[in-house]
């Protein structure tokens, strides 16, 4: 299981043809206290780095964009009914969407941990 | 300038304490050629209260207020009584001088009476939620059909020839920017159109007004079932908003939408405005509306509290994203609604309804009885009229007597030969049996 | 003759303990409120109303309406309700009110006498118009100072707010742009600085946003824009005097920027009232501003409106103003209500409203302009610019500022000042609560982090400015000397203390509902 970064704080992991997309701890704590979440129907096409879904707080607003190209599979109507979910496990229980990729090695071009930990470091 | 509290010496020690030579020098990012050095071509230099009040008042007196003569004027705003302690109410300061409440621990009051008036509001249009007010019902109006479309993700709207001109106007206007089809009915001073026969797939909304320009009402529940089998809304637009004290509420017909001017209840004719736009809707459209939402929560002490919420729709988080451009609203027109249905009660609302629609059709009885031609079977408290001629000829003709009496349908539809002879009369609780007599002696002479 | 006494000073235990609740809830002058729904006596009502006559209904077949669920109230009781309510308010009244951008400066009551004279306020927009000469009169008088004031030749009066003079200002702007046969510019540039209805307005108009960024000193640059500017530029909206409360030094070479590129420049007015009376917006180019009146010319806020934004137009723009506007008539003032009455260049773009205009906001400007007069205009801008900058002065040694030298009519401070201490800018502005007064706006402009946006206006005294000061002066150290507790406790003295905003929005409550039986 490959787990990937973007620059706008999606993460993309990878369990065999599907892949599970969210948003990171950093991005969650950015935004603050998550009170509203849209996530795709299955069946929609997602292009990288377009709008894939929604994410809110009392105070910002959010599109979430699809890492990569591809189809989704399932949107997690679980952070839909308690957007909370998105706080308390942003990189668990609070996924948004599972998707099929149409090209799987636009993964090579996002960030590892490694690289992301580095990337939000120099945000600061 | 006794709104200007600072002395020559508060100025010199502020400056001394700034560390600038001249309020000029704090001026210095302007550039030299845009300074402006003269005093305002042609203004006066500061007046005291008496002669201010002495110049406005002058053309004040060269109005002829409505409530000074029999009036029958109506097409979208209406005469009616506002209690007394509306307004004593309104002008308190901590009302009238605050700001929209963004720091919700000293602003409650303002939370408060938006919360009532969103209830109000859901109530009387028969609906889930409300808004905290639009502009008016012309750019409420304009809105719907917006929201509609994104409710939906259609682009065609079907527009009423009983809806308002100046609606239809605002609509085109506000849509026409965004590439929406508009399909406009012909005027339809009969009441005769068929709305379902024009909705298609690609219809987002239909948008009907009732009572409509004319005065007619019907029952709307085929129309709304006629939208919602083509997957269309209806949007129901309310001029005269006391009607809804009498009149099955749209909610109750089917209404996906309703959009009203809420000038009638709490606020003054005031030459056009300010007014107010009610909104309503289902709550599962809620994160589609534009505007302002008050929301009931909870303090620190777990004691109930209203905040505004559901922000990210707007402006000001959203920006080029957001389901409006709308900040600033009728926040205060809100408040004197509030106040004045809020007098009313349940007794007073249906009660005023009922005595509106009461005088209306015993003046459009008199009128019958005088040989004047009403072309309405229903209507609440505004008819249509043919009279003899040009309307508007009469009705400026009439206006020397004085008597206001009605809007002459060429005034909203110009340049349309078949509707030059009609007039929209309209009857509240404020018109007496004398001034009726008036009219029908004024319209039957005419015949 | 009363001959029995009664203690007339306070003793000891009198000062012992502050905070011990009450029976009711009520704390003194402050009550708990139920909502009116709440307060409900069926069967009674605040308003009396005449018998019916006795006639049989003619709703067309519909059967009258019953069990609305609207609350019986007796006036006293709606009296009452509405004064408490009040009283849980803060206005520009109460105390100061600092709101950066928003000008929360003294609201004259002649101006509300006026506004409410029957000659103004119980006339009918649709009333022949020989029976409305004073009215379009003195919306023609008030058209025309709006117009000396900024130099600029017309001016369209229907807009009912800002954001609504903003759609006003662009729709002309597209209008003119597709008579020109250029419908295909479609970008607008937006500073990031710009409030958020720039942005919005471009796009509610059809436009697409593209961003300018800020410069390190606060302003926009010429550059900046240039390096934007392209054959599908429709305009530019700048805010000048701008967001961070700065004249924007190269306005005009903008202006000259975008005219040469073939847009036109949109000016946010909505700090106009910085340099009324000193500046003449059409000395810098602007082709389109809005002017708040709820601001600039101190009509009352409301609570959030109603306002009115009229919008001054070049000669460029003029010709599609909408509709209705007044003329001078061969025999009086005129309204021009429908495309088939315009006469000579005009092509209004359409209309924004259903009738003319704030009538009741234009009575309240024109007595603003009158009272203050060339003199107290001009005063009123210097005043509320030296405010601004006496604020700046006084606090500028122990808050943190982004931007160095003179301000205009607003000082905008950041939040590190407050690094590591806990404290953050929401925190401070709950604590200014406690001190008696409104907080400023905060966190806005954007391009600065936890901003603190302070306009004190003209209307405040020195002795006020100097307490508001001391209070600012005080919080700061507090913060600074590792007090966050303070801070996140606070407010602690008013009706409520804060609100949960995060439960609010995940399950809204929008209207009361009758509690399950």
């Amino acid at each position: 299981m490959t787990i990937r970064f973007t620059e706008d704080h999606e993460w993309i992991s990878l369990d065999g043809d599907v892949a599970t997309v969210g948003i990171t701890t950093f991005a969650q704590g950015q935004l603050g206290d998550v009170v509203f979440v849209e996530v795709p129907e299955a069946g929609r096409a997602l292009t990288k780095g377009k709008d894939a879904a929604v994410v809110e707080s009392v105070k910002a607003a959010s599109e979430v964009f699809a890492p990569v190209d591809g189809t989704v599979v399932e949107g997690n109507q679980a952070v839909v009914e308690d957007p909370s979910l998105v706080n308390s496990d942003p990189q668990g229980a609070g996924w948004f969407f599972k998707m099929t990729l149409a090209n799987p090695s636009q993964l090579d071009g996002l960030m590892d941990q490694a690289a992301y930990d580095a990337f939000v470091e120099g945000q600061h | 300038m006794r709104y200007l509290p600072l002395t020559e010496a508060d100025r010199r020690d502020m400056l001394a304490a700034i560390g600038a030579p001249s309020v000029d020098a704090l001026f210095g990012d302007v550039p030299a050629a845009a300074h402006l050095t003269q005093p305002i071509a042609g203004l006066a230099p500061h007046q005291g209260e008496l002669q201010v009040e002495r110049a406005l008042s002058r053309l004040a007196a060269r109005n002829v207020p409505a409530g000074s003569c029999p009036s029958f004027l109506g097409a979208g705003a209406y005469r009616h009584h506002v209690p007394a302690s509306v307004d004593q109410l309104l002008t308190r300061g901590e009302f009238l001088t605050s700001y929209t409440p963004y720091q919700p621990e000293v602003t409650q009051g303002t939370l408060q009476y938006l919360f009532e008036f969103q209830t109000q509001v859901a109530l009387i249009t028969g609906m889930d939620v409300a808004n905290a007010s639009m502009y008016d019902g012309a750019t409420a109006c304009a809105e719907a059909v917006l929201m509609a479309n994104r409710v939906t993700r259609r682009n065609r709207a079907v527009l009423s020839g009983g809806l308002h001109p100046h609606y239809r106007d605002v609509t085109a206007t506000t849509t026409g920017v965004l590439g929406v089809e508009l399909v406009t009915l012909p005027a339809d001073p009969k009441g005769i159109e068929d709305l379902a026969a024009a909705i298609d797939d690609k219809t987002s909304c239909v948008v009907v007004q009732n009572p409509t320009l004319f005065g007619h009402i019907a029952d709307l529940t085929p129309l709304a079932e006629a939208c919602h089998a083509k997957g269309a809304l209806l949007v129901v637009v309310v001029t005269e908003v006391v009607s809804l004290g009498l009149m099955p509420s749209p909610g109750s017909m089917g209404a996906d939408i309703v959009v009203a001017e809420g000038q009638s209840i709490g606020n003054g004719l005031n030459f056009g405005g300010p007014y107010l736009g009610l909104f309503a809707t289902r709550d599962k459209f809620v994160r589609q509306m534009p505007g302002r939402l008050c929301g009931e929560t909870v303090d620190a002490d777990g004691k109930r509290g209203f905040v505004l919420t559901l922000s990210t729709r707007e402006q000001h988080i959203r920006r080029e994203k957001a389901t409006s451009n709308i900040c600033t609203n009728s926040g205060l027109c809100a408040l004197a609604f509030t106040m004045h249905l809020s007098l009313l009660g349940e007794l007073g609302f249906t009660g005023l309804a009922t005595l509106n629609h009461a005088k209306a059709v015993q003046l459009a009885d008199k009128l019958a009885a005088a040989g004047v031609t009403v072309l309405n079977q229903g209507f609440f408290n505004e008819f249509t009229v043919q009279v003899k001629g040009d309307a508007a000829a009469l009705v400026d003709t009439l206006a020397a007597e004085p008597i206001l009496a009605g809007v002459p349908v060429s005034r909203l539809h110009p340049g349309q030969a078949d509707l030059a002879d009609l007039l929209l009369v309209a009857v509240t609780e404020t018109t007496t049996e004398d001034d009726m007599d008036a009219l029908v002696k004024a319209l039957g002479g005419t015949l | 003759m009363n001959t029995q006494g009664r203690k007339t000073t306070p003793d000891a235990e009198s000062t012992a303990g502050t905070d011990v609740g009450t029976f009711t809830g009520h704390k003194g002058l402050v009550h708990e409120e139920p909502l009116i729904f709440e307060l409900d006596n069926p069967g009674v009502t605040g308003v009396d109303l005449e018998a019916a006559p006795a006639v049989a209904s003619r709703l067309g077949g519909l059967k009258a309406r019953t069990g609305i669920g609207l609350p019986g109230l007796s006036e006293p009781t709606v009296v009452r309700h509405y004064t408490r309510l009040s009283q849980k308010n803060f206005g520009i009244d109460s105390a100061m009110y600092p709101l950066g951008s928003c000008t929360m400066k003294h609201n004259p009551r002649l101006n509300e006498k006026l506004a409410r004279l029957p000659g103004f306020g119980d006339i009918h927009p649709m009333q022949p118009q020989s029976t409305v000469q004073g009215a379009l009169e003195l919306i023609d008088q008030l058209a025309h100072w709006l117009k000396t004031l900024t130099g600029m030749p017309a001016v369209a009066m229907s807009p009912a707010a800002g954001a609504h003079g903003e759609l006003c200002g662009l729709m002309a702007i597209r209008a003119a742009l597709q008579a020109r046969g250029e419908g295909n510019r479609t970008r607008v540039l937006v500073p990031e600085s710009a409030h958020g209805t720039n942005p919005a307005t471009a796009a509610f108009c059809g436009f697409t946003v593209d961003a300018i960024p800020a410069e390190a000193n606060g302003r926009v640059s010429v550059e900046a824009v240039k390096a934007k500017l392209g054959p599908d530029v429709a305009c530019i909206m700048l805010t000048n005097p701008n967001t961070c409360g700065l004249f924007e030094p190269q306005v005009k070479a903008i202006a000259d920027a975008v005219h040469a590129a073939g847009g036109y420049f949109y000016c946010d007015g909505a700090n106009y009232n910085a340099i009324v009376g000193r500046v003449r917006p059409a000395d810098l180019g602007v082709d389109a501003m809005h002017i708040n009146l709820h601001k600039t010319f101190s009509t009352p806020h409301g609570g959030g409106g109603p306002g009115s934004g009229p919008v001054v137009l070049s000669d460029a723009l003029a010709p599609y103003a909408p509709l209705p506007y007044v003329v001078h008539g061969a025999d009086g003032f005129r309204l021009v209500e429908h495309a088939g009455e315009v006469e000579g260049d005009a092509q209004p773009f359409g209309r924004l409203k259903a009738f003319h205009g704030q009538m009741g906001m234009f009575v309240r400007a024109l007595a603003y302009i009158m009272s203050h007069g060339a003199d107290g205009l001009r005063q009123a801008s210097s005043d509320a610019v030296l405010n601004a900058n006496y604020v700046k002065a006084r606090l500028q040694d122990l808050m943190s500022v982004p931007f160095d030298g003179y301000c205009m009519h607003e000082a905008l401070f950041d939040d590190r000042f407050l690094k590591d201490t806990g404290v953050t800018t929401l925190d401070f502005a709950k604590a200014m609560i406690d001190e008696g007064f409104h907080p400023m706006t905060m966190y806005f402009p954007l391009v600065v982090h936890g901003a603190f946006l302070i306009e004190p206006t003209e209307t405040e005294s020195k002795a006020t400015l100097d307490q508001f000061i001391g209070a600012m002066r005080h919080l700061a150290g507090k913060a600074k000397a590792s007090d966050a507790a303070h801070f996140l406790a606070a407010p602690r003295y008013t009706p409520r203390r804060r609100l949960d905003e995060t439960a609010a929005a995940r399950k809204p409550v929008l209207r009361w509902t009758p509690p399950a039986a």
